[in-house]
């Protein structure tokens, strides 16, 4: 379509215009200071998904300047080199081999959507270099550079999915599941229908329902939401929905008078900052999964915000999931290259696995050979200011499974990359590592 | 569970005796000072009359299960205050001292909190806010509270909530709440009101168990004719009290279904006709920079954004120093916007624009370089998150006309995108700006020799055009985000209508528009919303193909230079 195209030409453009810039500065670092370790920060800073992919960077520039104060790593300075991918996933690409070739980065974290991920997977495999991918996933995937510290379905969406079936949450019995039409809402939403039908709902039970980005005129959906919530059994919503469409969504709901002790919907793509831009009154009571939330009471967070308002000198700015999980991963791979004693990437991937860092909701988080962390997973109502208050959580911390046990295709498979199995889809019941064959 | 919950809670109601809100005195009950630290027990010995605080103090506990039994025992103490620490409760005004766990009701106000204390309603001054822990609610404490409310308030001396109470108890449609509603039925003297209460009191007959009772109820039920009142009698088909009642269940049923499948294509023809006011809005300054002028701006939607932004930092002004202003903080950005955005249109034109008329192409590459330094310089200066702009209060919420479900925000829009559209008219039409517009746009030279500056009217034309753009700003922000991107959105569809429409022809920019939404809110059920904007798409093609000019081409002479 026509917005697509014109949002390439304006991505390239915008690259043109600030690409030089990040680049040179990366370039004039690498010629005075050789004795630096550096990492490269590959998040959007214009376009669409700006919006959240910008603070991760900040995020990102934080930690390592507060790593730098404790006196870097190995004796070494740490140094940023961000890179503007621009909402465009063949230049994350690009971008990604810029960071590796070019600037000689030892780790990156990057990427937002599933598909800039997608799109810099050859990149890393080839170069081999390491991604931490700090964001909720499809899942479905393992790869031996990547290490996702985001949940995986497990890790978010079916833990969400038995709150709303149990008394506390409201006793769910009709479901529907409504996303954005891409990779992330369409496999995650699968994995939820085939674990509603396990779990006997019925088949007209669920609704499904997939709307373009940036979908702004909810009338018709939200008014079919509320019609099929009228046949008298209790329903609520599974929202998938990305970006910025959240937003008028929710004011359709609120406008339509739907209640959360009515018609409930559970966000998976709703943090602290999409809530930024709604008056969250009409909405309390609604809620979202995540591994972390601002409002979380535990010691190591509230130093965390701290830190995180003075380095943006912005009281008002909120922290969010995928801001833990870049804390998370960054502290890990600190750990991994201490503990390697270098930071060569074959010696750091084989020493992150079975690193163990605190998180900031009071737990501790380890990395597991599937190279997924383990999370506590939360439930978190809407409040009037626009934070989370959190009604639920698991007991523990719950291992993210790359795998759904609910497809038939990846039942069977696990990830392991540790010796001797070394390998991200390997089929249990054949005893044979799918490799490469599977994963496209 | 919530049959079973609010079938306890109205057995609560009918072991007490009924009682009236007038009837009972404030009861002065002390308050707790700091050492309030009762348990469940202390409270089964104290006499009923100081029973109130000690029922307070255990919804401080965690199981949801034991803070039901709690709200209901809270609403059986007979207490004026009752209705209040639970109201409060429901709305997340009640909160506990973090240092000694007194609770209190919080109000926020601007800068603070304002205490008071729940026994008596007195005001205990006011509080830094982190001295204060929000007692926790959730759904299924809510809709408890709303039902045990709605029995509590059945009798208040205010008819909003008695309204609201009566149609709690018409979702609630307890058998056990009949003679409870009839007694406040004979006593209500409002007429709204009581539709509403005979409406809940046949909620409650049909899920009862007598025959001649839910014959009635069905006819009650059948008149309201709405969907919670067709999904009651679709349960009652099924398990009606005899067979009578069962075929009188079905026939309501089916007359109901029909009427409603005619509302609900009048339902579509609103969000229709809705949708096309948004896409009109967003067009309309469009018609003009690109319609009349031929200048291909890509930059429009960026207008459309700056308006929302003067919004946002009106409210942000309004929010800091006159708080009162609020409800017409979009008033006071309407003109704000319009004459921002109509500027910056002015500088683009005699900066830019102007050097490239006659090379669309270049217009087109400059326009698009200019919209992305406009996107990237409000991302500098307000952050690349979505900003807050409030709905002012008459622009939220609904109300029902028949079984049209009508949204205030919508149904504003629609009247502010009609005004603009006939302010613009006028303009064009009677004022003498609007005649050298013309004249300019039909034949510069001969408008030239006629003695009008032709740059200048360029100049304030394309101002004309981005001000519009800025004014549509203003009504979108209160659908959409407010973030950088907000333009883009609106960009391809803003060219789609006024190609569809007919270039330069404000009419058809109308037709246009309410033509493309209508037909969108029809397909979007059917096919789904993904392949209903394709299709859409695909249909303008193959329209365009037959009628290259749209749907009012501009016919004469001029149409060729």
């Amino acid at each position: 379509m026509k917005s697509l195209k014109q949002l390439a030409l304006g991505a390239i453009a915008a690259a043109a215009l600030l690409g030089p810039t990040w680049s040179t500065d990366a370039l004039a670092g690498s010629h005075s200071k050789k004795e630096t370790i550096k990492v490269g920060v590959l998040h959007s800073l214009s376009g669409t998904m700006a919006i959240s992919e910008t603070t991760l960077k900040d995020v990102m520039l934080m930690l390592i300047e507060e790593q730098n104060k404790k006196g870097g790593l190995l004796g070494r300075k740490l140094e940023a080199v961000v890179v503007d991918p621009a909402s465009n996933w063949p230049l994350f690409a690009e971008k990604a081999r810029e960071l590796i070739s070019k600037s000689k980065v030892d780790a990156v974290f990057g990427c937002w959507t599933s598909v800039s991920r997608k799109s810099v997977l050859p990149v890393f495999k080839e170069l081999n270099n390491i991604l931490f991918y700090p964001v909720q996933y499809e899942g479905e995937e393992s790869e031996r550079n990547v290490f996702y510290t985001g949940a995986a379905p497990n890790q978010q969406a079916i833990p969400a999915v038995d709150y709303l079936m149990s008394e506390d949450g409201g006793s769910v019995k009709r479901w529907v599941l409504a996303g954005t039409d891409y990779v992330y809402p369409r496999t995650t939403n699968k994995i939820l229908k085939a674990y509603l039908l396990a779990k006997g709902v019925k088949e007209e039970d669920i609704m499904v329902n997939y709307t373009p980005f940036g979908h702004a005129d909810w009338q018709t959906i939200v008014a079919s939401i509320k019609k099929f919530a009228s046949e008298g059994k209790k329903t609520g919503v599974v929202s998938t929905i990305n970006g910025d469409a959240n937003v008028p969504f929710y004011k359709e709901l609120a406008n339509q008078g739907i209640k959360a002790e009515d018609i409930p919907v559970v966000a998976f793509s709703v943090g602290e900052e999409e809530l930024a831009g709604i008056d969250t009154k009409p909405l309390v009571g609604h809620l979202a999964a995540w591994n972390y939330f601002q409002s979380v009471d535990a010691p190591g967070n509230a130093a965390f915000i701290k830190k995180w308002k003075a380095f943006t000198k912005d009281a008002k700015r909120v922290s969010n999931d995928p801001m833990e999980a870049h804390y998370i991963g960054f502290k890990m791979w600190v750990k991994a290259v201490e503990k390697a004693g270098t930071t060569d990437t074959d010696k750091v991937i084989d020493a992150l696995v079975g690193i163990e860092v605190p998180n900031l909701t009071g737990g501790i988080s380890v990395m597991a050979k599937n190279h997924h962390i383990t999370k506590p997973v939360l439930i978190g109502e809407i409040q009037d200011d626009g934070q989370f208050d959190v009604v639920w959580k698991t007991k523990g911390l719950v291992a993210g499974d790359a795998w759904s046990d609910f497809l038939p295709g990846s039942k069977d498979l696990i990830s392991d990359w540790t010796k001797p199995v070394s390998c991200g889809n390997y089929n249990t019941k054949d005893k044979k590592c799918l490799g490469a064959a599977m994963a496209k | 569970m919530q049959r079973l919950i609010t079938f306890f809670t109205c057995l609560f109601f009918l072991t007490v005796p009924v009682m009236s809100a007038k009837a009972q005195p404030v009861s002065n009950e002390p308050a707790p000072n700091g050492e309030a630290t009762t348990n469940g027990a202390a409270s089964e010995l104290s006499a009923p009359k100081q029973e109130l605080p000690a029922l307070v103090e255990e919804l401080k506990g965690k199981s949801t299960t034991k803070k039901i039994e709690t709200i209901r025992a809270i609403a059986a103490t007979k207490s004026m205050r009752a209705g209040p620490i639970l109201e409060a409760y429901l709305n997340g005004k009640l909160f506990k001292k973090k240092t000694d766990g007194t609770i209190v009701i919080i109000q926020k106000d601007g800068q603070g909190l304002l205490l008071s204390d729940p026994y008596s309603g007195k005001s205990l001054g006011t509080s830094p806010k982190n001295k204060y822990k929000k007692i926790r609610v959730n759904n299924r404490l809510r809709g408890v509270i709303r039902s045990v409310l709605g029995s509590l308030q059945l009798r208040h001396p205010d008819r909003l909530k008695r309204l609201t109470a009566a149609a709690a108890m018409f979702k609630s449609h307890n058998p056990k709440s009949i003679p409870f509603l009839r007694s406040a039925l004979k006593a209500e003297t409002d007429e709204d009101v009581k539709k509403r209460m005979r409406e809940a009191l046949a909620a409650a007959q049909l899920s009862g168990t007598n025959a001649q009772a839910q014959m009635l109820a069905i006819k009650v039920l059948e008149n309201r004719g709405d969907k919670p009142a067709l999904t009651l009698l679709q349960s009652a088909t099924r398990q009606g009290a005899s067979a009578e009642v069962k075929e009188r269940a079905e026939t309501a049923v089916r007359r109901i279904e029909k009427t409603l499948a005619y509302w609900e294509i009048g339902q579509t023809i609103f969000y229709g006709l809705s949708l096309g006011s948004v896409l009109l809005l967003a067009a309309i300054g469009l018609d003009i920079t690109f319609g009349v002028m031929g200048v291909i701006n890509m930059a429009h939607g960026e207008m459309i954004m700056i308006g929302a932004y003067t919004t946002f930092v009106v409210q942000e002004v309004i929010r800091t120093t006159a708080p009162a202003l609020f409800d017409i903080s979009l008033l006071i950005a309407l003109p704000l916007a319009f004459m921002i955005a109509g500027s910056i249109g002015v500088a683009m034109e005699r900066g830019i624009i102007r050097f490239l008329y006659g090379r669309p192409l270049e217009t087109l590459l400059a326009t698009w370089g200019i919209s992305l330094v406009l996107q990237q310089a409000v991302r500098s200066i307000f952050g690349p998150t979505n900003q807050e702009v409030g709905n002012p209060s008459w622009m939220s919420g609904s109300f029902e006309l028949g079984q049209l479900v009508i949204t205030n925000n919508r149904l504003w829009i629609m009247l502010f995108a009609l005004a603009v559209l006939f302010a613009l008219m006028a303009v064009l039409k009677y004022t003498s700006f609007g005649l050298r517009m013309r004249a300019v746009t039909q034949n510069r030279s001969m408008a030239g020799s006629m003695g009008i500056r032709t740059g200048w009217v360029d100049a304030l034309t394309f101002g004309l055009g981005s001000g519009v753009a800025g004014i549509a700003g203003v009504a979108l922000s209160q659908i959409d985000n407010v973030s950088p991107n907000l333009g883009q959105a609106y960009i391809v569809d803003s060219f789609m209508v006024v190609v569809f429409g007919g270039v330069g022809n404000l009419w058809g920019t109308l037709v246009g528009a309410v033509t493309l939404g209508v037909f969108n809110k029809f397909l979007e059920p059917a096919v789904g919303a993904v392949l209903g904007k394709i299709l859409v798409l695909v249909l303008i093609i193959l329209f365009i193909q037959k009628r290259p000019r749209g749907l009012f081409a501009q016919k004469g002479r001029t149409v060729e230079q």
